[in-house]
């Protein structure tokens, strides 16, 4: 058999989060879980060690908190030493009426989606670059690809994330770490709870096992389901001049 | 919270609800409730048949993602789970570690949550009883307070009012089971075809002991000398030394994509359909091994067969007649001949002694009969009255899981217990089938 996994999940009761792990912890591996509410913690970890997972770690932090990361990652990596996967999943849509009215509220957007991945993005490449191995897993979204009025905010914070991404998976590609952007599309999880689901709609399980196959194959970009790949080449190439007179 | 129209297995009722998904055992559940004035009802996966998971204008608290998983105790078989986890996913998860649900309905698409609140009922009745036997314990959330853990130690007289409680009585959030112990995925079978109504009591009472799963298919269109001639299908666990767990290798192989046009099920289709299965075993008895995916849910391989009966959706009704009046089965096959209306499906089954765990659950000692039926309108509706009446008359009842019409009159006369149950039902909880059954004076 093969030696078991080690990933690390940041957002770790995340729906999407949750899916995932459920995967790999039917394969026995070991799953490193960071959250900011130590019950939900609990309860996911409970279900995943059932579930199957050889070993399940807890740690409760508030990753909004970019000045806590270094000493969150440096715990961490002494706790499991290498990990094969680390996914970030942790996100606030937000509610972008609020946001432009309320900069508190804008700002809390970016610094969820973008800010404080950045922080968290390096602290964890870092160590990663130190085994020349692993792969660094990201949730960003089809928001990032084209701004909307309906969520441009979130969805600047997503673009930012995304090409954040790509210079980090340039820099990283030497040195043996891979970088993965997955893009998913409306997604039926607490985050969209509010929203009316249209047939495009997808459940966490099949975007699990979309990032499952990503991290298989080695691929670097992901729409998830596939079919957002070429709706949103189309919604990219609108012309702006059409683009900005869209209810959208 | 969203407004979307909810319909159960039937698509008979297409109800407007405020729904809510619970996500965590520990969400808030009630704030809107309380600041619209609407009721609450829990919605697992909709597979009762009428309007007992429905709540037309109110809230639905929609249970599917309460799907985690708690402890497991492999020695003993105990499983600790949240109540919008689906048998399928236990069955997935405990089938490879040597372990089988105690009790199972007849799809395996239903949460631990509905499988309680209807206190449901298997082939294996006359030896297991009903799934409530097998909850050790589970907690309750009520509008009023603290969440409750509910045993037949603590709170036991709310913990009898909750199984078989028709989700009236709260949300149940997580549940402990007891599994029982199999060494193969395998059911050892035998099918056996019989010529009537007589044939099918004999072969009942001699298979029952031998046998964990009984249960007769009936050709529901024969009439006077072969009234009541069916298959016989009887099967226990297959004992394999070493232990040896196979995964079923037809999983779900068919999805019904949209509604079938109405003619599709009609008079002869189904009369064709019966005689067909009827003959198509050619001698009189078979035995083989069947994986339990193909005994237990044949229906389970065709995705959304409901949508089979159209747009107009469809019934089932199922009583069961105390073993005093078991003859009386033949009254109410002769009542559903007369009416000329085709069942499409009939299911036949000895219910055992064992008393049921809930204070509302169905099964009683004696037998039972499901009969499906297109909405053929009035005409359905009539005959479903008519037999309401044989039913009532002879000390049986209706199983509120499938029932779409009873009157209140029926369901008070036949569920005496229900003046003690409604004083555990939460006030902030209705559903449309209480509604219609215990109407406000
Ligand atoms: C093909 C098929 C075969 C079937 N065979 C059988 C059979 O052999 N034997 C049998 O007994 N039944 C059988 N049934 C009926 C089915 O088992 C029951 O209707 C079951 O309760 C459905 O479970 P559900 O999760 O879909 O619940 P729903 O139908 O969504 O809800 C059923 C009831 O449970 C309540 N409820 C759901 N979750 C909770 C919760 N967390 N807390 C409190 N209350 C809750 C609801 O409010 C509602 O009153 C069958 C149904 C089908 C479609
Ligand atoms: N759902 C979609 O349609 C969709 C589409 C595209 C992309 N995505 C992205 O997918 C990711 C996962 O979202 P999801 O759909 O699974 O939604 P979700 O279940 O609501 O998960 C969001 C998670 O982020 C956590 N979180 C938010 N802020 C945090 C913080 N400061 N520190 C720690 N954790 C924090 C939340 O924790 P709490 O439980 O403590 O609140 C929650 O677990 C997000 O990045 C999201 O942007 C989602």
């Amino acid at each position: 058999m093969s030696k078991k996994r080690t990933i690390v999940i940041f957002g770790a009761t995340s729906s999407i989060a949750q899916a995932t792990a459920r995967l790999l912890a039917q394969e026995g591996a070991h799953i490193v879980l960071v959250a900011r509410n130590a019950e939900r913690l609990e309860m996911v970890s409970n279900d995943l060690a059932v579930r199957g997972a050889s070993q399940v770690d807890k740690w409760v932090a508030d990753l909004s908190n970019t000045e806590d990361h270094a000493e969150l990652i440096a715990a961490i990596t002494k706790s499991v030493g290498r990990a094969d996967i680390a996914l970030i999943a942790y996100g606030m849509l937000g509610d972008q009426h609020r946001a432009e009215k309320d900069f508190t509220h804008a700002n809390d957007i970016v610094q969820t989606n973008f800010a404080s991945a950045v922080s968290l993005l390096h602290a964890i490449s870092d160590w990663f670059v130190a085994s020349c191995t692993g792969t660094i897993v990201v949730l960003s979204s089809v928001a990032g690809d084209r701004g909307r009025q309906s969520n441009y905010v979130y969805g600047a914070a997503k673009a930012g994330l995304t090409v954040f991404l790509q210079g980090l998976r340039n820099r990283l590609f030497r040195q043996g770490v891979r970088v993965i952007t997955i893009k998913p599309g409306m997604v039926d999880t607490p985050m969209t709870s509010h929203l009316r689901k249209g047939l495009l709609s997808t459940k966490p399980h099949r975007i699990a096992q979309g990032i499952v196959t990503a991290i298989e194959k080695k691929r670097h970009t992901v729409y998830l389901p596939g079919f957002w790949r070429p709706i949103m080449f189309v919604i990219r190439h609108i012309p702006e001049i059409i683009f900005k007179r869209l209810k959208l | 919270m969203s407004t979307e129209t909810y319909n159960s297995w039937g698509r008979y009722f297409n109800y407007s609800h405020r729904v809510v998904p619970v996500y965590w055992t520990d969400d808030t559940l009630f704030t809107q409730a309380e600041s619209e004035k609407l009721s609450v009802l829990p919605f697992g996966y909709g597979r009762s048949y009428g309007d007992l998971c429905l709540n037309d204008h109110g809230i639905l608290l929609v249970t599917n993602n309460l799907d985690r998983l708690r402890t497991f105790d492999r020695e003993n078989g105990i499983l600790q789970c949240e109540a919008g986890v689906s048998l399928e996913t236990i069955l997935n998860f405990s089938v490879p570690r040597g372990w089988f649900l105690p009790v199972t309905p007849g799809t395996k698409f239903v949460t631990v949550g509905g499988a309680i609140a209807n206190d449901v009922h298997g082939k294996n009745h006359h030896k297991s009883g009903t799934f409530g036997r097998y909850v050790k314990r589970f907690e309750l959330v009520r509008s009023d307070g603290k969440p409750i853990i509910c045993s037949a130690e603590q709170h036991s007289d709310l913990f009898r009012a909750t199984i078989g409680g028709l989700g009236l009585t709260g949300l149940i959030t997580w549940a402990e089971i007891q599994l029982k112990p199999i060494t193969s995925s395998l059911i050892d079978c035998e099918t056996i075809r019989f010529a009537n109504l007589e044939e099918f009591f004999h072969l009942s009472e001699t298979s029952d002991k031998e046998f964990e799963y009984t249960v007769a298919w009936i050709d529901c269109l024969a009439t006077r000398d072969s009234l009541g001639r069916g298959i016989f299908i009887r099967g226990n666990h297959l004992h394999c030394t070493p232990p040896r767990y196979t995964t079923d290798s037809n999983s779900l192989s068919l999805t019904i994509p949209c509604n079938a046009p109405e003619f599709l099920l009609n008079s002869l289709s189904i009369k064709l359909f019966n005689a067909f299965y009827y003959h198509r075993q050619r001698r009189k008895q078979v035995r083989r091994h069947q994986h339990y995916g193909a005994f237990f849910y044949p229906l389970d391989k065709i995705g959304a067969w409901n949508r089979l009966y159209g747009k107009r959706g469809f019934f089932q009704y199922q009583l069961v007649l105390p073993n005093s009046h078991a003859r009386a089965i033949r009254l109410i096959l002769e009542t559903v001949a007369d009416s000329r209306l085709p069942a499409s499906l009939a299911v036949l089954k000895q219910f055992g002694d064992i008393e049921a765990s809930g204070l509302m659950s169905f099964p009683i000692p004696g037998i039972t009969l499901s009969l499906d039926f297109a909405n053929y309108g009035q005409k359905t509706f009539e005959l479903f009255q008519q037999l309401d009446a044989v039913v009532v008359e002879h000390g049986g009842r209706i199983y509120p899981a499938k029932d779409a019409q009873m009157s209140a009159q029926i369901f008070q006369q036949s569920y005496p217990a229900w003046r003690e149950f409604k004083d555990f039902v939460d006030p902030l909880f209705s559903s449309s089938f209480w509604r219609r059954v215990t109407p406000s004076p």
